[in-house]
């Protein structure tokens, strides 16, 4: 088996099903009810995803793993995803804000990897970036409503901030992974995204009369499964099911 | 070309969460291949990533392939090309907005990137262009909602992709 191809796409899967479950967290509790079927349609766009990574990293692994027991019997010092994607909901504005940073991210990113010569991951970005693109468009249209909103929302919008820049950082820190897919030609240079990723940030932060942190230090760890607190409270919710009635099925 | 009568039996499954439509009329079978042994693939895309219908859509095509004596068909999914609703049938565009369903733009006219655009919609009852975007997202992940200014009608858009 190829080592780091799988614990990469394992990384890629393990983003979006984590942002994905964070979200569905929203269900029935969105601020209004288009945004609470907005916000858990993207979701469901996420798990998607995070599926078909999983299907190719079963793949990878071959025995008796598949896409259930990658997402349902991995402990958390298994999970690959980055710091960002963990942190709590807050309020609609750090949730909003959270999908920002990530969907800015994930849409550079998939828009390198629709042309990588590894197969599988092309076709799954190639058909994942259309979804980000949108989750993008809507997540930034947000930040500016918020950010250029009231004193209140205005105020929210900088508390978001505060407690997710730390956070950011880390996208572009490469793990050992991703440094092995970029020698390899698989993916590309993630430290070379930072620069377009805090250009769309400055643009969208201008409009939304919001000011974009100096702070240079990054949180970092996920990404080689040294997670905060949360993770696992995530996990022992999503994963319960399968750890109480092993193998259970619909 | 695909096979017209694998096509018009596939024209008789319908998209199980936009009935009007089938998934011929979707445009998401890829194709229809006859192997050596006499068995039937059928290559299907899914129109999202996430769509929950997908696994049931497969299941009714297998279902309606056995039902007019297929034997085995193999249902494979294919992502790459992805999906765009430029592949939906003109008929089919004509079904969704019978149906009540702004039908998608032309991918090239419109798929706006900038911020707090917004597509001109017909409305699909009153035929009006005067209409607003209520939310990007709707009841599927394949639309979103708007009303009509004109006679106050909401609609579902199945928007461009
Ligand atoms: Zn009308």
């Amino acid at each position: 088996m190829n080592e780091y191809l799988f614990e990469y796409v394992v990384h890629l899967a393990d983003d979006a099903l984590i942002l994905g479950h964070r979200n569905s967290e929203w269900c029935g509790h969105g601020p209004v009810l288009e945004q609470d079927i907005a916000i858990t349609n993207i979701s469901l766009d996420l798990i998607g995803q995070a599926r078909n990574f999983f299907q190719y990293a079963a793949e990878i692994k071959g025995g008796d793993t598949t896409e259930d027991s990658l997402a349902y019997l991995r402990d958390v010092r298994e999970f690959r995803n980055c710091l960002l994607v963990e942190q709590q909901n807050g309020d609609w504005g750090k949730t909003i804000l959270r999908q920002f940073f990530m969907s800015n991210y994930q849409q550079l990113l998939y828009s390198r990897l629709e042309n990588s010569f590894d197969r599988q991951i092309a076709a799954i970005c190639e058909k994942a970036l259309k979804e980000v693109t949108y989750h993008l468009k809507w997540s930034s249209e947000w930040v500016i409503r918020l950010g250029d909103g009231t004193d209140e929302s205005h105020a929210r919008m900088i508390n978001a901030i505060d407690e997710l820049w730390t956070y950011t950082g880390e996208l572009f820190i490469p793990a050992g992974y991703e440094a092995k897919a970029l020698e390899s030609g698989l993916a590309p240079d993630i430290t070379a995204l930072k620069n377009d990723w805090l250009n769309r940030v400055a643009l969208v932060f201008e409009e939304a009369k919001l000011p974009v942190p100096t702070a240079g230090f990054a949180q970092t760890g996920g990404k080689q499964g040294m997670h905060t607190e949360y993770l696992g409270y995530i996990l022992a919710e999503m994963q319960y099911l399968q750890r109480t009635y092993p193998a259970s099925k619909w | 070309m695909m096979d017209k009568k694998i096509l018009d039996i596939l024209s008789h499954v319908a998209d199980p969460e936009v009935p009007v439509l089938s998934v011929v009329d979707l445009g998401i079978i890829r194709d229809v291949v006859s192997h050596a042994d006499g068995s039937l693939e059928v290559l299907i895309t899914p129109t999202y990533t996430g769509c929950p219908a997908m696994d049931m859509i497969a299941t009714n095509i297998r279902m309606e392939l056995l039902a007019n004596g297929y034997q085995q068909p193999k249902i494979t999914t294919v992502l790459s090309p992805a999906w765009t609703t430029d592949w939906m049938s003109e008929e089919g565009k004509l079904k969704l907005k019978e149906y009540g369903i702004a039908p998608p733009l032309p991918k090239q006219q419109v798929c706006k990137q900038e911020l707090f655009a917004e597509e001109a919609i017909q409305c699909p009852r009153c035929n009006s262009h005067h209409t607003r975007r209520v939310s990007e997202f709707g009841s599927t992940a394949c639309k979103a909602q708007y009303q009509c200014l004109d006679c106050k009608e909401p609609f579902d858009y199945f928007k461009c992709h």
